[in-house]
């Protein structure tokens, strides 16, 4: 029973559907299909990435475990409560210790409060502290995030992109929460800048004992910041292994062109590297392909790829793939 | 080698409440006929304002070019006509900006905006110019173009938008192409596809490129001579690979060192650097990275280093021994 306590975080079968309206009676005419049936665990203590294109369903997921979407159906088990059961005051109440980082550090912090105001938020909603403590742990969050304690005074178009996004991270983290969705937490970020916010998320993981689910197209940044890293594709998991693992001995053809993608900064080895160009484009979440979403793509396919779904398939404990040649 | 653009110590500032931001600070440098060189550097530094520079495309009274030269083919840009530029402008060279779906007119078709260049620029007429564009896009990659050319660019994908752009900006042959964040708004494998073209194309048409990026891994593999810029000029110049392999600038250290890689160890911490770009507005007096460089001396902050050669074309902006930075 160790590894159930271990685990923080379980999804089950989560769907997420939006529904499109069209029409003069604005009926019901599909679905875009964001996150289709995928189930993953994340552990305590664990930083999972969760990597893939735009439009691939990541954001959705994120959004969909905290709750800030309404899943079509499946599970979410967080400390062993189902949060999709839950709604109103246990709810609102379990809200405290799940907490997520934004990709736009213009667009997520409102522009007409101070700077302690948003990160003293959480703690006032959730009833956690006010007056002098309020002040205090406003104070205390800001040193942690590397800004002064009088920055608390200011507005948020008075800062930088990198400093905005420390006080994101200092709200994140004002209500003392476990678990943080980090959603491209680093890509608006120059890159100087993103090193020093990685270097940071890094340390108050190991400060505060945070689990983290980070959320990015950049494999480069994910593997360096995750133990374990999930491809997704279509609204699918396609792969989930280790960090290292992912870059040694990727199985999915997916997560294989994904990888010779992304260019190394050393020409050396990058001009030698086989770039595996995928043609086209993804296809729409409306309609996704039968049987395997990345057939049509894909350089591997078979005859059975268009019409047998995928599931996900264990190479080892830690590796599952959704390919027929696994 | 004949220099087909050579930037010499462009100055362009910009007239704000703040006072004045020079945006570029004596920039100087060239490409080569049919070269392909990379300009680097982070938001703010001037990279994309010395571009627009080069075309005059600096929004007046805000933006003045103050000096400088900018020779293409020995003829001063700075110094012609108003009718002169603009013959230059999408005939001879032309741009390729980050945003396709900002840059590409939404309510016209693409048919249309490709012989709009057509005609005025090669003079063509009506039919020919059309046939013309069907060609150009079915050059860069557009499946089914005799059909796609009526469509507008809202029923295109990201990455076959940026086509387009290229499609455009290829339309007159130009000598030189200045793309300008070509992919930073595409996913990877999508950026790898557009990075692949502009490569095949410069190879089939002698173009010469100059790649504006923030992304060193992106420059890797395509660039032969790599410029590094930092608030307003350049602080190292010279052959790609001689520059990955033996950077001699502090600051292009620190970039180097900050990105996660692939191809490295997970367990490396990457080495960030620390503090922020200085303000243009206010710049400091000596070296404009001395606030956030790890090898300062008191000299540093007197005085402005200029670029001295430290190997065959490599060149660098600093006092500190080259043979001891690390």
């Amino acid at each position: 029973m160790a590894e159930q306590h271990n685990k923080l975080v379980e999804v089950e079968n989560l769907v997420t559907y939006f529904p499109i309206y069209s029409g003069l009676l604005q009926q019901k005419t599909g679905d875009v299909k964001a996150v289709d049936d995928i189930s993953f665990f994340v552990r305590r203590g664990e930083t999972l990435g969760l990597v893939g294109e735009s439009g691939c369903g990541k954001t959705t997921t994120g959004r969909s475990i905290l709750k800030l979407e309404e899943p079509t159906s499946g599970n979410v088990i967080f400390e062993g409560k189902n949060l999709i059961e839950m709604e109103g005051e246990p709810l609102r109440k379990m809200r405290a210790h799940m907490q997520p980082i934004f990709q736009d550090p213009f667009a997520s912090l409102n522009p007409r409060m101070n700077v302690g105001n948003i990160i003293g938020e959480p703690l006032f909603v959730h009833n956690l502290a006010k007056g002098k403590e309020l002040r205090e742990r406003v104070e205390d969050l800001l040193n942690m995030v590397g800004l002064a304690p009088q920055m608390a005074e200011r507005y948020p178009h008075e800062f930088s992109g990198g400093q905005r996004q420390r006080i994101g991270i200092a709200r994140a983290l004002s209500a003392s929460p476990s678990f943080i969705v980090c959603d491209e937490a680093v890509s608006a970020l120059d890159v100087s800048i993103q090193g020093q916010i990685i270097k940071l998320l890094i340390k108050l993981r190991e400060k505060l004992g945070l689990t983290y689910l980070f959320i990015s197209h950049d494999l480069s940044v994910v593997r360096h910041i995750s133990d374990r890293v999930a491809v997704m594709y279509l609204g699918k998991i396609v792969e989930i292994t280790t960090s290292d693992q992912l870059y040694k001995n990727p199985q999915h053809p997916y997560t294989i062109s994904l990888l010779s993608a992304v260019p190394i900064p050393d020409p050396k080895v990058d001009r030698t590297r086989k770039r595996i160009v995928l043609k086209g484009d993804i296809p729409s979440p409306i309609n996704p392909p039968s049987g395997c979403p990345f057939h049509t793509r894909c350089q591997m396919a078979v005859e059975e790829c268009k019409t047998t779904k995928q599931e996900l398939r264990g190479v080892d404990a830690e590796h599952w793939v959704a390919c027929h040649r696994v | 080698m004949e220099k087909i653009l050579d930037v010499k110590e462009l100055r362009t500032n910009f007239y704000t409440d703040e006072g004045v931001v020079k945006a570029v600070d004596g920039l100087s440098y060239h490409i080569n006929k049919g070269e392909c060189v990379g300009l680097v550097g982070e938001s703010g530094c001037g990279k994309s304002v010395s571009a627009m520079s080069i075309l005059r495309l600096i929004p007046y009274p805000l933006g003045v070019i103050e000096g400088g030269e900018i020779l293409f083919k020995g003829e001063d840009l700075l110094e012609v006509s108003e009718e002169r530029i603009r013959e230059v402008r999408g005939d001879r060279i032309s741009m390729i900006f980050q945003e396709p779906s900002t840059s590409l007119n939404p309510v016209l078709s693409i048919q249309r905006q490709l012989t709009e260049t057509l005609e005025l620029h090669r003079g063509m007429k009506s039919k020919e110019a059309k046939a013309e564009s069907v060609r150009l896009l079915d050059v860069v990659g557009i499946p089914d173009a005799e059909r796609r050319v009526k469509d507008y660019p809202h029923q295109f994908s990201g990455g076959m938008q940026q086509r387009i752009m290229i499609a455009i900006a290829l339309s007159c042959n130009p000598d030189v192409i200045i793309a300008d964040e070509p992919t930073t708004a595409l996913d990877v494998t999508v950026q790898a596809q557009i990075l692949e073209l502009i490569a095949e194309m410069r190879e089939r048409l002698g173009t010469a490129v100059l790649i504006i990026t923030h992304n060193l891994g992106v420059v890797a593999r395509y660039v032969e001579r790599l410029n590094v810029m930092y608030a307003g000029s350049l602080v190292e110049t010279g052959p790609t690979d001689e520059i990955y392999a033996n950077p001699k600038h502090p600051y292009t250290i620190g970039l180097l060192r900050s990105v996660p890689r692939l191809d490295q160890p997970r367990t490396e911490v990457t080495e960030v650097i620390e503090g922020m770009p200085p303000n243009l507005a206010h710049l400091p007096a000596g070296c404009r990275f001395a606030e956030r460089c790890s090898f300062v001396m008191d000299q540093c902050r007197e005085e402005k280093p200029v670029l001295a050669e430290v190997s065959e074309g490599h060149f660098r902006a600093c006092f500190y021994d080259a043979d001891k930075l690390i």
